[in-house]
């Protein structure tokens, strides 16, 4: 009965062309308007590590002003204090700490030819290529005696390598920055996290740093951050009161396992926060906060408003392209009047007359679907083509198919829901009072 | 008139008709709501920075020799920039107005760590600021030369002295008269005093969408560090041929020199507002569609009642009626079930733009959005119905005699 229900829909199309072609075309839109959307969201809201995001804990700890909360309500500083972020990195207390910020290094290649070249660079602790997992081409990070003995390392992106070693493996070869000798331990292959989840500081969906290296080196060489510093009272002059004082810049992450190791590790976090009260400092009532990834991109509100905004027009967008086809369609019904009180006297039951409008419609469902993945590519190149300019967006409008899929199974179901109304109203058409006027 | 008759033909068929003043209602809540982000927008965007936006450009200079003398190379570089043609003056900065990425610190007016400050962006200047900006000094005066200091922020002075715009002085005091500021004490970092000697008309700050754009102050300082930024204004027409020279300028007089970030001031603005113009071209083109969506599916909705009322029009015919009274039929039909749409619409607009409100602090919607709103889709269903009401003013009187 399926096929045959198949080939009466075909017919029925056939026989109202420009109006199936209406419905199709506003199934589409509306699909391709909403999945547009729907995808720019979703890489947004993605998992940038997802085998990993549930052991990442981002630290925040309450250092801030007696006065003011940082962020109302009585929120944490979203950074922390070198003071802060070095005794817990050395107290080493997790499984593994990460301690970093965004510095830049002028890369000075060896090849006279080339003018050296400014590069946002990440100071940070060893532990930060085991954690975040980057894909290594070459070689591999630094450990720990690395980190205290302010070695001079680094570890360098895939562009970098081929901009000054020609692509080569670079490992153990020096790279100079800023008059001072590196030597490269290893050469990260394409790394692009979406959102770059360790920093979302400055622009969440930013590209990563082009080199890493120790944060002892940085911190001896008095690099100061690129990203956001935030003070509650002015440092103290000089290098070492930026040390000593109450501004925040670095990020601190740790490494905890299950939830006993976590409470394990909160305990940890309010006894510090205890012994500084001892000492004089964190006025504010203990608040410490562990958030693994994805909470700590929800409590960032890494989602531009824009795009839930977007998002709920689009929605409306569809409701009113499924409003459309319920009219279309119930106006269709309400011509085929004839034809189904024929069947219904010829012996079809109800249900048979159901399933075969429900067929027509999800034909069209399938049509709309189909050519709505088109239309949310064509969507997603004019958004490219509109925020061109903005690198990450290139990353943010790749299709996928589980977004493929989603926008097929979309439409055949709005199709669906769309045909319901119209071919329940089909199935209770009275053949007599109909057949009369034939 | 025949709103009586066409009324009560439209209930005998309630669904379809229901369905497309739904249409319409959603339509007309998505175009109010989506007029409202982009008026938002755009009077965002249009307010002025303050500054000579057309002539200024700056670039960053970072000398990468942690041993140079910073100072001699920041002097002779200014002097060089200041004598080149075609420039009419430079200064040495930390940022320029919505740049993204400034200085700012919080002002209270007395020396008291627990009084609420008011957050104020900093710029650094010399006694070339007001010129090179293109501000405009409304009250007292301008830096001394000799006012102008070397300066290291580790060391932790400040300044004695600022320039502050009206919107930050009137910020301060908000009862007094803007020139009373003049020669008044006011406190950074809750105890470094600091005396307003001059009020600018205006001078955005770096962040185009913090509360306080419109609150700047400038500071008699510079500041001799490896990374340098100056902000140049060029002699009106001459922008675009300076910015390679002086880039080139600059890079031949050092090599261990690096300049980067170099922009004109109309980029700046284009890049801070980037975000928001996109959302408008967006907008724009989610209700023009829509309109056009809405608009196919009249004609569709149409094209069937008339297809199905053949007979009954071609009765009418037979009866008398004239073509421009099968027409109002149709017409006034169409008009019936839009303003259904529209009155419905405005209510659900209003009711979007309140979680609006709520949800993203938008601001309410006009009043004359809604009617402009319902005129438009009144205007697109009759645009939309005059063809198929055109097509059933063709029916010949012959038909209704023909099949019954």
């Amino acid at each position: 009965m399926f096929r045959y229900y198949l080939k009466l829909g075909w017919f029925s199309i056939r026989k109202n062309p420009i109006l199936s072609a209406l419905m199709v075309a506003a199934i589409a839109i509306g699909i391709g308007a909403c999945m547009t959307i729907i995808n720019v969201d979703y890489v947004m809201s993605g998992n940038p590590i997802p085998h990993r995001s549930d052991v990442l804990y981002h630290v925040q700890v309450d250092s801030w002003s007696p006065n003011d909360a940082y962020e109302d309500p009585d929120l944490p500083p979203e950074q922390v204090t070198y003071m802060d972020g070095y005794a817990l990195w050395d107290a080493g207390k997790a499984r593994r700490q990460t301690l970093s910020y965004k510095t830049g290094r002028v890369i000075q290649p060896q090849d006279q030819g080339v003018r050296p070249f400014e590069l946002e660079s990440r100071a940070t602790t060893g532990d930060f290529f085991t954690m975040f997992d980057p894909p290594f081409l070459f070689g591999g990070g630094w450990d720990e005696s690395a980190d205290r003995g302010e070695e001079p390392v680094v570890v360098i992106s895939r562009e970098i390598n081929d901009q000054v070693f020609g692509g080569e493996d670079s490992t153990g070869r020096s790279l100079v920055m800023n008059g001072q000798p590196y030597r490269v331990t290893g050469v990260l292959d394409t790394w692009e996290p979406m959102p770059k989840f360790f920093d979302v500081n400055n622009g969440p969906f930013e590209a990563v740093e082009g080199v890493y290296f120790p944060l002892s080196v940085a911190i001896a060489n008095e690099l100061s951050s690129w990203g956001n510093t935030s003070c509650w009272k002015p440092a103290e002059g000089g290098w070492e009161g930026r040390l000593a004082s109450e501004c925040i810049w670095l990020q601190l992450w740790v490494e905890l396992h299950g939830e006993s190791e976590k409470q394990e590790y909160m305990a940890f976090l309010d006894a510090y926060a205890e012994s500084q009260k001892a000492a004089g400092r964190f006025a504010r009532p203990v608040n410490n906060r562990l958030n693994n990834v994805m909470e700590w991109m929800e409590d960032r509100e890494v989602v531009a408003e824009d795009v839930n905004v977007l998002l709920g027009l689009a929605v409306l967008f569809l409701v009113v392209c499924l409003l459309n086809t319920i009219g279309l369609l119930l106006a269709k019904v309400a011509r085929r009047t004839g034809d189904i009180s024929l069947r219904r006297a010829l012996g079809a039951s109800r249900s048979a007359v159901f399933s075969q409008y429900i067929v027509e419609a999800g034909m069209i469902g399938v049509a709309g679907g189909v050519l709505g993945v088109g239309m949310t590519w064509l969507g997603l190149q004019g958004i490219r083509g509109l925020y061109g300019e903005l690198d990450f967006i290139a990353r943010l409008v790749a299709m996928d198919w589980p977004i493929i899929f989603l926008a097929i199974g979309l439409a055949i179901v709005s199709a669906l829901a769309a045909a319901l109304y119209p071919t329940w109203r089909a199935c209770r058409v009275h053949p007599a009072s109909q057949l009369k006027a034939l | 008139m025949e709103i009586g008759p066409i009324w009560r033909a439209l209930m005998r068929n309630k669904a379809s008709y229901v369905l497309i003043a739904l249409q319409i209602a959603v339509t007309m809540a998505i175009m109010v709501n989506a007029i409202n982000i982009i008026q938002e927008r755009a009077t965002q965007m249009a307010r002025p920075s303050g500054v000579d936006e057309e002539n200024i450009f700056y670039l960053s200079s970072y000398i990468f020799d942690p041993d140079a003398d910073f100072e001699a190379a920041i002097a002779a570089d200014l002097m060089a920039i200041r004598n080149f043609p075609g420039v009419r003056n430079a200064i040495l900065s930390n940022s320029v107005p919505l740049l993204g990425g400034g200085w700012s610190e919080g002002i209270t007016l007395e020396p008291d760590p627990d009084m609420d400050s008011t957050g104020v962006a900093v710029f650094f200047s010399d006694e070339n600021g007001i010129d090179t900006f293109g501000l405009n000094l409304l009250a007292g005066r301008n830096f001394e030369p000799t006012e102008v200091n070397w300066h290291d922020f580790d060391s932790n002075a400040w300044p004695p002295l600022t320039i502050m715009t009206r919107a930050m002085v009137e910020e301060l005091w908000p009862d007094e008269p803007y020139e009373n500021a003049l020669g008044k004490t006011v406190y950074v970092h809750d105890t470094k005093p600091v005396t307003i000697v001059g009020i600018t008309e205006r001078m955005q700050a770096a962040w185009n969408s913090w509360s306080g754009v419109e609150r700047s102050m400038l500071v008699p300082v510079l500041r001799g560090t490896s990374a340098s930024r100056y902000v140049i204004r060029a002699e009106p027409g001459y922008r675009d041929e300076v910015m390679p020279q002086i880039e080139e300028m600059l890079l031949a007089s050092r090599d261990d020199r690096i300049v980067n970030s170099m922009r004109t001031m109309e980029e700046t603005r284009q890049r801070s507002y980037f975000e928001d113009a996109s959302m408008v071209k967006l907008l724009v083109f989610v209700v023009a569609i829509l309109t056009a969506i809405t608009g196919l599916g009249i004609v569709g909705l149409a094209s069937f009642s008339v297809a199905r009322r053949t007979k009954q029009i071609g009765t009418r015919r037979a009866l008398g009626a004239t073509r421009p009274a099968i027409l109002r039929y149709f017409m006034l039909e169409n008009f019936l079930i839009s303003t259904v749409g529209v009155v419905g619409g405005a209510a659900v607009a209003i009711a979007i733009n309140m979680w609006m409100v709520e949800a993203f602090g938008l601001q309410r919607i006009a009043w004359y959005l809604i009617p402009a709103a319902m005129a438009t889709l009144w205007l697109v269903g009759q645009v939309a119905v005059f063809g198929p009401a055109r097509r059933a003013t063709m029916v010949s009187p012959a038909l209704a005699t023909r099949s019954v």
